[in-house]
C-alpha cells in the first residue's frame, strides 16, 4: 500500500485535547471487568493447587455438589472432550492445561477445580468441600537449576526441533543467531569483559484483577464480558477450549485497568463459561490479588552471560550473549526475543547471541511490555558501562560511536530502515540532565533500548451521522489512550473537530477480527486502519459532492473538512462542508461509512535512551532515584501527552523491576509474597518527576510516520538504574532487584 | 532468484547452509520453496516466522512481494506485550 502521506503540517495530530474516557473514569461511571451483573447470576471461585508440582490422584467433589448453594462444579473433565477438537494443539493445549490442570498440578496456584454458587462467599466456602488427593513430586523454580541434569522433568516431549541433543527436557526451545567471528573480534579488543547477570520474575502489576461475566447455553451460544487486551483472541481461545463455534460466542471488552501484556491471554474466562454451561446461569468470576500473582503471567526470570570486547577508542569489536529465560511450566519464555534485542542498538561486525526457553514449576509467563528485552538490555548495557568506566570513556560517546543507523546490519540479521537511535543519543548528550552536577553519594547511569513493534490483523469501521459527526469503531482495547489518538487521526483526514468523533471499542459481533492490543501496535495499526477508513469515507463524500455539482469525481478534492472543486474544468463552486453532504445522505445514495481491514506490515522498530541519577544509603541499602529522563523515538507523536505517559509508565515500572519487585519462592515451591504489601510496586512517593523528550524520526511504514511507543520505554530502565546504582554504591550490581538487602550484601562484599 | 538468510540455529536443518537461494516473488512462495528445498524447515516455519525484506519486517503476511535482488532474512516470529 502506498504510504506517501505528509509527515508534517498537521492540524489535529500532535495536539493535546482532553482524553475521551477521563470523565467516566474520575466519576466511577466507567465499567471495568467486575462492574457488571446479570439477572440470576452465580459467583465463581477456583480451587488452586498448594503444591508446586504434584500428580492429581483423585478429585472428589461430591460434598460440594451436594451443598444447597452450589450450582455447578467443573474440573478438567468438563473440558476433556474438546481435546479432540481439530486444532486444539500447541498453544491452545498449553492454555487449556494452564486454565485447568490435567494429570498434574504444575505450580503453586494452578487451578484444579472451580465452583459456581449463589454468592461469592458461598463459592469460596464450598471450595473447602472439594477433596483432592495429590502425590507430591519434586519441583524446581530456578532457571539454572531447571536446566541441570538432576532437575525434575516437568513435561517430557515439550521441546521443539531447535533444542540441541543432550539438553535437559525442561529446555524446550533454543535460539542461535549473529554474524561475523566473535573470537577474532575479541582478539582485536584492548579490553574484554565477561560477566553474568540474574533477574527475577516480576508481575505486570495491573491494578484491575482479572474479572469476567460469562453466559453459555446448551445450544452453544454464549456471551462473555471480560477485561482483556484482545477480545477476539479470547473468543477464539474460549471457543476452542469449550468446543463451540467461534462466531457463536460474542465477547465484549470491558474498560481495562491496565494490562501491559498480561491480559493477552485467558485464565478464568473459559472456566466461567464452563461453569455457566453446567449451571445454565450467568457466572461472574473475579480473581483476588493473590490469585493474580499466583496464577497469571508474570514475566520470565533470567540468567545471562555477556562478553564484550572494546578498543581504547570505544569501538566494540565483538559481543556475545547467552540468555536463559524461565517461563513457568509451559513453553513460551521469550529467550529468542531477548537474544535478538540485546545487541540491536549497536553496529557490530562480530556478534553472537543464544537464547534458551526453560520450563520450571512456576505460573505460565505472559508478555510484559517488550517481553524479554529489558533483561537482556540490563546485562549488555551493564557490561558496556563497565567497559566505559575501565577505559575512562564517556558512556554516551561510546554508544554514539557504535550506534546502529539506517543501513546498519542489525544483530538479528537484516539491515535497518530509517531509525532514530542516534537522534535519542544526541538529545541525551545535549540534555541538561546529562551535564548536571551530582551530589556526593549519587551515581548516574545511561542505557539504550530497542524493541521491534508489531502490526497485526486489524479492522476499523467509521460511520458518519447526518449532523456531520462521526463514530469510529475499533477492535483494540484502549490500554494507553488509543481512543484519543484514533479520534485525532480521523479528525485529521475528515477535517472535522476531535470532539465530533466518538470512538468505541466494538465487540466481536460488530466488527471484523482484530489482533490483541500488544506489540505497541495499536496507534500504528489501528491508526493506519483509521486513516484508511476515514479516507474511504472521504472518497464517498467527494462522490456525493461531485454528483451535486454535476462534475467528475476526480475534479473534487477534500480540504479542511470540505469538498472543493479542483482543476481547470471543475467549475466555480463554494466549498461544501462535510455536514452539508451528510445532511441528506439518506436520499443521495444512502449512509456514508468507511472501512478498512488488513494486516499492516510496516510497524518500524524503535529505540530509546534513558538517563538516571540514583542515591544509595550505605547504612540501610535503600536506593532513591533522584532524577530520571526518558528520550525515545515516537516516529510521530499523535497525542504527545499520552506518549509522554507511556514513557513515564515504562520508567516507573522499570524502577519497580530494578529496585524492589520480585517473585520470592520458598523451598517448598510456594510463592511467598502474593499481595501488594509483600510484592512492592513503586508508589508516587518512590518516584521522581520523570522528564521526557519525544524524538520524531518518521516511520516510513505509516501514513503519518507513527512508531509504537508502548513497550520500548521499559527496555532501558533496568540497565540505566543498575548503572546509576553501581556508580553510587561503588560496586557493580549483577542481580535484580537491587533491594536493600542485596545492596548491603554487595557493599559488604566490596569491603 | 532470492537469497534467503537463515538464523544460525537453523543450520542443523539445512546441512549447514545459512543462505539458501530460492525462486520466489512473494513471502508465501518463499516459505513454500524453502520447505521444498529443505523439508526439515517445515517445523520452524510452522512454529512461526517473520520475513525481513530490505529491513522491513513482514510479521505474518504471505502475499508481500519480494523485489528482485532484495535482501531477505528469515526471523523467528515476533511477539509483543
Amino acid at each position: 500500500m502506498a504510504l506517501d502521506d505528509r509527515k508534517s503540517g498537521f492540524t489535529f495530530v500532535g495536539t493535546r485535547p482532553n482524553r475521551p474516557d477521563g470523565l467516566d473514569k474520575v466519576t466511577g461511571r466507567a465499567k471495568f471487568g467486575a462492574d457488571i451483573s446479570a439477572p440470576g447470576m452465580l459467583f465463581g471461585a477456583v480451587l488452586r493447587s498448594p503444591h508446586a508440582h504434584a500428580r492429581i490422584v483423585k478429585i472428589d467433589a461430591s460434598k460440594a455438589e451436594a451443598h444447597k448453594d452450589v450450582k455447578a462444579v467443573v474440573t478438567r473433565a468438563d473440558f476433556a472432550d474438546v481435546l479432540f477438537k481439530p486444532g486444539l494443539e500447541g498453544e491452545f493445549w498449553n492454555v487449556l492445561e494452564n486454565v485447568m490442570a490435567g494429570e498434574k498440578a504444575l505450580y503453586d496456584g494452578h487451578a484444579v477445580a472451580a465452583i459456581a454458587a449463589t454468592s461469592a462467599l458461598a463459592a469460596r466456602d464450598a471450595l473447602k468441600l472439594i477433596e483432592v488427593e495429590y502425590e507430591v513430586l519434586p519441583h524446581v523454580t530456578d532457571v539454572d537449576k531447571a536446566m541441570a541434569t538432576d532437575a525434575p522433568v516437568i513435561r517430557e516431549g515439550a521441546a521443539d526441533y531447535s533444542v540441541p541433543e543432550g539438553m535437559h527436557p525442561n529446555v524446550v526451545r533454543y535460539h542461535d543467531s549473529g554474524h561475523g567471528d566473535v573470537e577474532a573480534g575479541f582478539a582485536e579488543a584492548d579490553l574484554v569483559i565477561e560477566d553474568s547477570f540474574v533477574t527475577e520474575a516480576t508481575h505486570q502489576g495491573y491494578i484491575e484483577p482479572h474479572a469476567c461475566l460469562a453466559m453459555l447455553g446448551n445450544d452453544g451460544k454464549g456471551e462473555l464480558w471480560c477485561t482483556t487486551q484482545g477480545h477476539w483472541i479470547a473468543q477464539k481461545t474460549c471457543a476452542a477450549l469449550l468446543g463451540i463455534e467461534t462466531s457463536q460466542l460474542r465477547v465484549t471488552a470491558s474498560e481495562i485497568g491496565g494490562g501491559f501484556g498480561g491480559k493477552t491471554t485467558v485464565f478464568i474466562e473459559p472456566v466461567a463459561l464452563a461453569l455457566s454451561r453446567k449451571a445454565n446461569r450467568p457466572v461472574k468470576l473475579v480473581m483476588t490479588r493473590s490469585e493474580v500473582f499466583r496464577a497469571t503471567g508474570p514475566t520470565s526470570s533470567a540468567s545471562m552471560d555477556i562478553k564484550i570486547g572494546m578498543k581504547k577508542d570505544g569501538t566494540i569489536t565483538a559481543a556475545q550473549g547467552v540468555f536463559r529465560l524461565q517461563g513457568g511450566a509451559f513453553p513460551g519464555a521469550p529467550g529468542d526475543m531477548t537474544a535478538m534485542c540485546a545487541f540491536a542498538p549497536y553496529n557490530l561486525t562480530n556478534v553472537k547471541q543464544i537464547g534458551y526457553d526453560v520450563m520450571a514449576n512456576r505460573p505460565k509467563q505472559a508478555a510484559y511490555r517488550a517481553p524479554g528485552a529489558p533483561m537482556g538490555a540490563f546485562a549488555v548495557e551493564s557490561v558496556i558501562d563497565e567497559l566505559c568506566k575501565k577505559l575512562d570513556l564517556d558512556p554516551v560517546d561510546v554508544r554514539l560511536k557504535n550506534a546502529a543507523h539506517e543501513g546498519t546490519k542489525a544483530s538479528y540479521g537484516p539491515r535497518y530502515e530509517r531509525i532514530g537511535l542516534v537522534e535519542t543519543l544526541v538529545a541525551a548528550k545535549a540534555h541538561p540532565h546529562y551535564s548536571a552536577p551530582l551530589k556526593p553519594g549519587q551515581g548516574r547511569g545511561i542505557s539504550c533500548g530497542f524493541w521491534f513493534n508489531h502490526g497485526g490483523e486489524t479492522s476499523v469501521s467509521l460511520a458518519l451521522s447526518e449532523d456531520g459527526s462521526a463514530q469510529l469503531m475499533v477492535g483494540t482495547p484502549d490500554i494507553g489512550g488509543s481512543r484519543a489518538s484514533m479520534a485525532l487521526m480521523a479528525a485529521e483526514v475528515l477535517g472535522i473537530p476531535y470532539e465530533n468523533i466518538r470512538v468505541t471499542i466494538a465487540d466481536t459481533a460488530t466488527l471484523g477480527y482484530n489482533d490483541v492490543s500488544h506489540g505497541s501496535r495499536v496507534t500504528y495499526a489501528s491508526g493506519l486502519a483509521t486513516i484508511k477508513a476515514a479516507k474511504h469515507a472521504v472518497e464517498k463524500l467527494s462522490e456525493r459532492a461531485a454528483a451535486k455539482w454535476g462534475i467528475p469525481v476526480d475534479a473534487v478534492k477534500w480540504e479542511d473538512g470540505c469538498a472543493v472543486p479542483s482543476g481547470p474544468n471543475a467549475g466555480d463552486f463554494d466549498p461544501m462542508p462535510l455536514a452539508d453532504i451528510t445532511a441528506d445522505m439518506g436520499s443521495t445514495g444512502g449512509p456514508i461509512s468507511g472501512h478498512f481491514e488488513a494486516t499492516p506490515e510496516g510497524a518500524g522498530v524503535s529505540f530509546g535512551t534513558h538517563i538516571v541519577d540514583a542515591e544509595v544509603d550505605p547504612e540501610t541499602g535503600k536506593t532513591s532515584v533522584t532524577r530520571y529522563t526518558v528520550i525515545q523515538d515516537a516516529g510521530k507523536a499523535i497525542h504527545p501527552t499520552y506518549v509522554e505517559g507511556q514513557y513515564q509508565g515504562g520508567a516507573a515500572q522499570g524502577i519497580g523491576w530494578a529496585l524492589n519487585e520480585e517473585y520470592i519462592y520458598g523451598d517448598d515451591g510456594r510463592l511467598q509474597n502474593s499481595i501488594f504489601l509483600d510484592y512492592r510496586i513503586p508508589v508516587a512517593s518512590d518516584l521522581p518527576m520523570i522528564d521526557t523528550v519525544i524524538v520524531e524520526v518518521p516511520n516510513p511504514g505509516h501514513p503519518f510516520g507513527v512508531r509504537g511507543v508502548g513497550e520500548t520505554g521499559i527496555v532501558p530502565p533496568l540497565a540505566a538504574i543498575a548503572n546509576a546504582v553501581s556508580h553510587a554504591a561503588g560496586v557493580r550490581m549483577r542481580q535484580l532487584p537491587m533491594s536493600p538487602p542485596r545492596i548491603l550484601a554487595a557493599l559488604k562484599d566490596n569491603g | 532468484m532470492v537469497e534467503v538468510h537463515l538464523w544460525s540455529g537453523l543450520r542443523s536443518l539445512t546441512g549447514g547452509q545459512q543462505v539458501i537461494e530460492v525462486q520466489a516473488k512473494t513471502t508465501g512462495d518463499l516459505l513454500k520453496e524453502l520447505v521444498r528445498a529443505h523439508p526439515q524447515l517445515q517445523g520452524p516455519i510452522d512454529a512461526g516466522v517473520s520475513i525481513a525484506i530490505d529491513g522491513r519486517v513482514i510479521a505474518t503476511g504471505l502475499t508481500e512481494p519480494i523485489p528482485e535482488g532484495s535482501e531477505v532474512y528469515l526471523m523467528q516470529r515476533l511477539r509483543g506485550g
